[in-house]
Parts: C-alpha cells; sequence; structure tokens
C-alpha cells in the first residue's frame, strides 16, 4: 500500500500512454451485504479529542468548498472565497480549505478572490449535471474553465451512454477531456446516485481510471442518493487494485450529502482502513461539501470549550 | 420465570446500570409485558445515546438516564422545531394545546395510577389541575399580544409598534413535586407563546413525565416542540445552562452554589434566566401560575418603526 510521506500532486504520477479500456473481468462484481457491513462496522470507530481534533483539521484542508447554484452571484462566489480562505476569522489556527467549487463564469471571481491563498479553484464543465451535449461543446467547456484560471475540473460522465452498454464512448470521451484538461487535475463524477447498483459503479470506476482521471467523485449533488459511505467503500478498492495494477495514484471525492462532522470523520476511517495513511491528504482525498465546514467549526469550538454551539454563531453560507 | 427473567437481563448492554424490576402481580400466570420507559425527543421515543438506564423509586419501573448528548440530541430537535412553531397562528397554537388537555383527560387514569406509585398525596386532585392548567393556557396563546404589544406613542411621522416574540428554544429544569402539575405549569407558558423546549423532568416521579411524553406524542403537539429527559439533574443542568443554541433557561427549585453555577454558564451566549422557588401547594393557585409575567418571562420585545406616509 502507499508509502507513507504521501505523493505529491504535480507529478505524483508519471507520463503515462493513454490506456485502452480495461476488460470486463478487471471489475469484479461487489458483494453488497460484505460492503455495506464493512462500512458499518467503521462506522462505529470512536473518535474522540486529540484524533478528533487532528481529524476535523485534516477534513477541513480537504475540502473542496462548493457552490453550484442557478442564483450564484459574484457577490456570493466572493464570500465563499473568503470563508475558504479563513474559515474562522477568530481562529488562525484553522487552515484554509482545499479547493472552491463553483460554475465555470464564475471561476475568474474566484481567481481574483483566492489569488495567492494556495485555496485550488476546481470547475464543474462538460455540460454539468447531466453531461448530455456534444463532446465539442464539453471540450469547449473545459478549455474556456481552465482558461479561466481553473486548476481542477470536475467533470460528469454521460450515465445515459454508460448505462445503455456504451463504455467505449464514455471512456473516449473522459480520455478527450483529460487532454483537454492540460496540467489541470481531471475529477470524473460518476453520479453514483444514477448507476443503480455497486457493479455500475465499480465498472464506472475503472472506466474513469484506465481513462485517465486522476480523481473519481461520487455525484454532482443535484441527484439523490448523492454520496454514501457504501459507494465511497467501492470506490476506494476499486482506486487501491488499480494502483497495486499500475502504481498510480488516484484520488477519491466523496461529495453530496456529507453535513456532519461525524460522518467527515467516518469518511476518514473508510480511507484510512481501505488504502492507508497515504491517501489521507488533500492531494488524493476531498470532500465535496458546502454546509459541512460550518458543522467541522462548531464541533472544533465544541472540543475547545465545552460547550454545544449554535448555527447562528457561525458565518452563514 | 425466575429464570427466564435472568436470562432477559443477561441480554443487557454492557456498562448500562440495568436494573431489574419487581415482577407485577401475575393474575393468569402469564409474563407481563413491561416498558422501559425513553426519552421523548423529536417526537420518538429514544433510548439514551449513553445506554443508561435508572429505576423509579418505586421499583416498578426502568427509565433512561439522559446524558449530555441526549441534551444536544434533544437541543437540535428543539432548534428545528422552533420555526415551525413560532410561525402557527396563536389561536393554532391555542387549538393544539386545548387538544393536549383533552388527551390528558383521556389519560386520566393512566396518569392517576402513575403519579399514586410515584408517592403524590392526592394524584386526582393533580391531574384534575394539570388538565385545567393545559385549558388555562390554551386559552392565553391569542391573547398575549394584545396584552404585552403596544402602538407606541412616538413624536416624528412614523408608527412604532412592540409585539412580543419567543425567545427560542428554551431550557426547563421542572420541580420534583409536584411531578405532573409543576410540569405542565412550566411547560405551557413556555410553549403558548412560540418556543420550543428541552425539559429536564422531576427526579422524584420521572415516569409519570413520560406518560405525559405519551399524551404529547398523540396529542397534535409537533415533534421536537417539547421534549423531555430524565435523569440526574446535577449530571445533565451543567449542559443545558452551556449549550449556545439554548437562549433561555427556566430553573425550579434550584438554589444556592448549584444556581450561582448554572447562571454563570447562562452568561455566555446571555440567556435569560427565570429561577423561581416554589412549594409544592404553590402551584395549585391557578391565578398565580398562570398570570402574565409567566408568560411573559419567555417573550423578547421587538420594536418596529414604520413610516406613516403624508
Amino acid at each position: 500500500m502507499g508509502t507513507a510521506d504521501g505523493p505529491k500532486l504535480a507529478g505524483l504520477n508519471g507520463p503515462e500512454g493513454r490506456g485502452a479500456l480495461p476488460p470486463l473481468s478487471a471489475s469484479p462484481p461487489v458483494e453488497r451485504v460484505a460492503i455495506e457491513e464493512r462500512v458499518g462496522a467503521l462506522a462505529r470507530r470512536s473518535i474522540k479529542t486529540t484524533a478528533k481534533k487532528a481529524g476535523l483539521l485534516l477534513a477541513i484542508r480537504m475540502m473542496d468548498l462548493t457552490t453550484l447554484e442557478g442564483k450564484d452571484s459574484p457577490g456570493k462566489v466572493r464570500a465563499l472565497c473568503q470563508k475558504a480562505r479563513w474559515p474562522d476569522r477568530t481562529r488562525p489556527e484553522i487552515p484554509s480549505v482545499a479547493a472552491v467549487c463553483v460554475y465555470p463564469n464564475l471561476v475568474p471571481v474566484a481567481k481574483e478572490a483566492l489569488e495567492g491563498s494556495g485555496v485550488h479553484i476546481a470547475s464543474v464543465a462538460t455540460a454539468f449535471p447531466s453531461g448530455l451535449s456534444p463532446l465539442s461543446i464539453k471540450l469547449d467547456d473545459v478549455r474556456r474553465a481552465v482558461e479561466y484560471g481553473a486548476d481542477e475540473i470536475d467533470m460528469v460522465i454521460d450515465r445515459g451512454a454508460f448505462l445503455s452498454g456504451e463504455e467505449q464512448k464514455v471512456f473516449d470521451e473522459i480520455a478527450a477531456i483529460k487532454e483537454a484538461c492540460g496540467d489541470a487535475h481531471l475529477k470524473v463524477i460518476l453520479e453514483t446516485g444514477e448507476l443503480g447498483s455497486y457493479d455500475n459503479v465499480r465498472r464506472a470506476s475503472d472506466v474513469a481510471m484506465y481513462a485517465g482521471a486522476d480523481f473519481i467523485k461520487t455525484s454532482t449533488g443535484k441527484i439523490q442518493p448523492a454520496a454514501t459511505p457504501a459507494v465511497t467503500l467501492v470506490m476506494l478498492e476499486a482506486i487501491r487494485e488499480f494502483y497495486f495494477k499500475t502504481g498510480r495514484y488516484i484520488g477519491m471525492k466523496p461529495a453530496g450529502g456529507i453535513r456532519a462532522a461525524k460522518q467527515a470523520l467516518h469518511y476518514l476511517v473508510i480511507v484510512k482502513e481501505t488504502l492507508g495513511d497515504a491517501w489521507l491528504t488533500p492531494e488524493l482525498f476531498r470532500f465535496g461539501a458546502s454546509t459541512l465546514l460550518n458543522d467541522v467549526l462548531m464541533q472544533l469550538v465544541k472540543l475547545e470549550t465545552g460547550a454545544y454551539q449554535a448555527a447562528e454563531y457561525f458565518s452563514r453560507d | 420465570m425466575a429464570e427466564k427473567r435472568k436470562k432477559n437481563s443477561d441480554r443487557r448492554r454492557p456498562g448500562a446500570d440495568y436494573v431489574e424490576t419487581v415482577d407485577a402481580p401475575d393474575p393468569v400466570g402469564r409474563l407481563s409485558v413491561k416498558k422501559t420507559w425513553k426519552l421523548y425527543i423529536g417526537g420518538a421515543f429514544v433510548r439514551s445515546e449513553s445506554g443508561r438506564y435508572l429505576q423509579t423509586a418505586d421499583k416498578q419501573d426502568n427509565y433512561a438516564r439522559a446524558s449530555r448528548k441526549d441534551v444536544r440530541d434533544a437541543v437540535k430537535a428543539a432548534v428545528a422545531a422552533q420555526p415551525g412553531w413560532a410561525g402557527r397562528t396563536a389561536y393554532n397554537r391555542g387549538q393544539i394545546l386545548y387538544r393536549l388537555a383533552e388527551v390528558l383527560e383521556g389519560r386520566r387514569d393512566e396518569l392517576i395510577a402513575s403519579l399514586t406509585l410515584g408517592g403524590a398525596s392526592d394524584a386526582a386532585a393533580e391531574v384534575d389541575a394539570t388538565i385545567d392548567r393545559a385549558v388555562s393556557y390554551a386559552g392565553w396563546t391569542d391573547k398575549v399580544h394584545a396584552l404585552l404589544g403596544t402602538h407606541n406613542p412616538v413624536s416624528g411621522p412614523h408608527f412604532g409598534f412592540s409585539i412580543p416574540e419567543p425567545v427560542g428554544v428554551v431550557a426547563c429544569v421542572a420541580p420534583d413535586r409536584p411531578a405532573l402539575l409543576g410540569l405542565v405549569g412550566a411547560i405551557c407558558p413556555i410553549i403558548a407563546t412560540g418556543n420550543t423546549l428541552v425539559v429536564l423532568a422531576s427526579e422524584l416521579d420521572p415516569r409519570t413525565a413520560l406518560v405525559l411524553a405519551e399524551s404529547l406524542a398523540t396529542s397534535d403537539v409537533p415533534g421536537g416542540v417539547v421534549n423531555i429527559l430524565t435523569g440526574s439533574r446535577d449530571e445533565l443542568a451543567e449542559h443545558m445552562a452551556k449549550h449556545q443554541g439554548v437562549r433561555a433557561l427556566d430553573l425550579w427549585n434550584i438554589d444556592g452554589e448549584a444556581a450561582k453555577q448554572l447562571e454563570l454558564l447562562a452568561t455566555e451566549n446571555v440567556k435569560r434566566v427565570t429561577r423561581r422557588l416554589q412549594p409544592a401547594e404553590a402551584w395549585y393557585d391557578a391565578d398565580e401560575c398562570t398570570s402574565l409575567t409567566w408568560l411573559s418571562s419567555f417573550l423578547e420585545i421587538k420594536t418596529v418603526w414604520h413610516p406613516m406616509g403624508a
């Protein structure tokens, strides 16, 4: 399993030729009961005091603070960026989040607001959230987002194509988009809530990784169910196997529905027990979330003061 | 039967101070199905997160012993329920309190039995006074605004209105006696005006509070408006006073150093603290216990200025 010091994002994986669609045998069926039992058991871990604090601070460093609404405005994105930089201005020891995730049109606003902060800018692209547009438009979408200044691209796969068996089409699109990304990192959203089974999630993960994804991500946040611990475990196991086969480190991003600090710690336990310490870094694990940050901040203050906190004392997103 | 009981007790959760209850009289030779009384949080009957139980003083029942995390969960439920409850019309809250009185009347015998077991001196009189108390506050809900709200005489081309609004979530430590009348008498003035509440029931007779919880659950009081915890006052009151989501504290018969500590903790987010020492018989004074000040303790007056026009 991964090395203790953990790989760095840039140059993490060596140059690799474009692979081919993996054979079906590369994606073994998933044992549903075993997966759900396993995440259930891991949820019962008790994480307290110093370990809890370390976990919460790590969760903040791993967060992709997200706003993906039709009503997003430059003002809202600026406010979000402010929060991404300094999640709690009264507590300077609280780190910045990993990235801000916005629509392409708002990338320039985020870029200006995050100048010099080290916070990355992620942009959704490829006709998010459905992914049902011609490839040329998707590629244009990606190139434009990168041009505007996005460091990370969150693309969606064409679930319709995947579910009707056109895996090659999905694979080719991901590969083409990876190329269009240039230096930007590519996160591939599988939208697991629409895939219907763990077997499909596993297969889609493999297709995405072989096609050149840097990260695989569960959901757009627009479909219920979004991220679940079980789906995350299936994807992490796919990542583990891919690492054993190819030596490449693929990141994981559960997104949508993660609102409580306790849930975040649960995910960290799953990562630690599946992929080891090497993956416990913002380079290889992210949370896509909007309301999680406040709950984590509330828990940190609770640890410090011993008093349960109320939402009204934290900035509203 | 004794053997069977023993087996049951082997299944207890580790660490739980589960206590065997005395067998009820068993006229038909069957094993009676006894209830473990649970906490009432968010409209559901839940075990304590801690897995702890206590036995009632009469040794007839086990009940959950709440922990600080149950306080947290209860406040969360109360916070979630508060806007919806305050948003109902005052008239509708009155209807719901009246409905509570109806349901209590239907459970009169059960309440009397529980109170008697729990050591109340005149259970029937207490239940009657309790039901009447709920009806009194049902009548209060839509009259408070007329009495506490005003149209202020201001100098200038403005209207000035002062309107009472609920403070939000209130944490209450109920009196030990009377276990039922004291509880309902403390709850009603708080919820009548749109607050929601976490209440720690009498330590001397917690079961009756949970019979009340079953009445609340089957009346129209929305889940989360009243959350009832049972357990140790010394353990839990501190966490109620500390919680930043609680806006007011209602402390009954707490005095001395303990009261001072709670008031100190309440200062952190400037909670309103209402602390009263009241002997048991005083709860039967209906005029005193339904006076306007009982309601205004948990209201904030908001003043609004509005231009008058030409």
